[in-house]
């Protein structure tokens, strides 16, 4: 159904990616209607998941309908290019993901998931969450997340540097100043 | 006469045994204080031309990512020649260290020289802690074959657990004489109020010449490790 008034269909695409983990709860819930509506009602078209080791597979959708088109796959040997056509990423909290996102300058929702035992990957988003550099959310109440969330309210991430360390390094074994 | 030597040696050997051993013991109680001490100072300084043998522990997740990224400020012509080690069953780390040097050769760097190796795990994600004991085993004794072929001068680790067993030998061979190192530790950006177990150790131990943590409440918390920001 190409007979938009504009001619072409803008593409918004929702990125949702568990990196390498198995991470059915976000696959899960992204795929539930609840979401899917919500996703669409903000504005976006298309909806990609990136589901790693999971097993639960999301139902394909073209969006012919007047719906979120939807489509899925397991691994890509990188997703930068699948970030960088987003317009939102939806990430579980692993720190390559999330830094990746986050230097791209995308807006980006981290979804924790409760599964992990030893859950030290919450800290990281929570902390970044604090600094207004994405939003921070569990499975259950990522729909709640979308509809309230503000994206022109996040504040840009300065990528961080890591010349400071290779200063003190350069200095502790002698090594003279220049570079 | 044979009959008359080995009378005196039999005689005598116990305290000779003896007295060989306190001296041992003593020797390296002495250098052991010597190293802990000496951890931590910096070393003097450097003829500019002199190179570093480097260690670069890997690891999954992000260590990796993090570990690249300060690879890419660090001068390859002081910090040479590069080893970096992975876990057996970690596939992707050693493929992006070869990536990274692989770039480096691209972009007409000369005189690289790494290699790249893998060491077994002292335990699996959800491995019992029975077996865990002999693979722990296997695993240091891995660890100290790699060693012993490398030597190496500088050791950077950010957080796996196949860092403890490298570092706990670099700093043995430091006691024992047979290498002086410097072992630097980066505590991963994902570990903001809490350190890692690998991180928590070293802190403790005081093995690492120098702990780096990327928030300030890790700081605050581990007054001896040093603020440096996030890395990435």
């Amino acid at each position: 159904m190409g007979e938009a008034r504009d001619g072409v269909k803008v593409k918004r695409v929702v990125f949702v990616t568990v990196g390498t983990t198995c991470f059915d709860a976000l696959v899960k819930v992204a795929d539930c209607q609840e979401v899917k509506d919500e996703l669409y009602r903000r504005g976006y078209t298309d909806l990609l998941i990136q589901m790693g080791r999971g097993s639960y597979l999301p139902a394909k959708s073209t969006g012919d309908d007047g719906s979120l088109a939807v489509d899925y796959f397991t691994f890509s040997s990188s997703i930068v290019d699948h970030l960088r056509s987003a317009s939102l990423v939806i990430s579980h909290a692993g720190s390559g993901s999330i830094f990746e996102t986050l230097q791209l300058g995308k807006p980006l929702i981290v979804v924790v998931n409760e599964d992990l035992m030893d859950n030290h990957q919450s800290e990281l988003a929570e902390e970044l969450a604090e600094r207004k550099h994405l939003y921070c959310s569990r499975p259950l109440t990522l729909h709640q997340t979308i509809a309230s969330m503000d994206l022109n309210s996040l504040v840009p991430y300065t990528p961080g540097d890591a010349t400071p360390v290779a200063k003190l390094i350069n200095r502790f074994l002698g090594f003279p100043e220049e570079s | 006469m044979e009959k008359n030597t080995s009378c005196f040696f039999s005689n005598s050997s116990p305290n000779l045994v003896i007295t060989c051993f306190v001296a041992f013991i003593t020797i390296i109680l002495v250098r052991f204080l010597y190293v802990i001490y000496r951890t931590g100072k910096p070393l003097n300084k450097r003829t500019p031309q002199q190179t570093l043998s480097t260690l670069i522990v890997l690891g999954s997740g992000g260590h990796t990512a993090e570990m690249i990224n300060l690879l890419l400020v660090l001068q390859k012509d002081r910090f040479t020649p590069r080893f970096y080690i992975a876990a057996a069953t970690d596939n992707m780390s050693l493929q992006k260290a070869r990536v990274f040097e692989n770039s480096l050769v691209d972009s007409g760097v000369k005189g690289i020289s790494a290699e790249f190796m893998q060491i077994y795990r002292s335990r699996e994600v959800g491995q019992s802690y029975v077996t865990s004991v002999w693979t722990t085993l296997v695993a240091t004794a891995h660890a100290l074959w790699l060693m012993i072929k490398i030597r190496p001068q500088v050791v950077l680790c950010n957080g796996p657990g196949t860092c403890i067993p490298l570092c706990v030998i670099a700093f043995i061979f430091k006691v024992v004489g047979i290498r002086w190192s410097s072992i630097f530790y980066v505590e991963s950006i994902a570990r903001v109020k809490r350190l890692s177990l690998s991180g928590l150790l070293l802190y403790k131990l005081q093995i690492a010449d120098q702990f780096f943590v990327q928030w300030p409440q890790l700081q605050r918390k581990y007054p001896r490790a040093r603020y440096v920001g996030c890395l990435m």
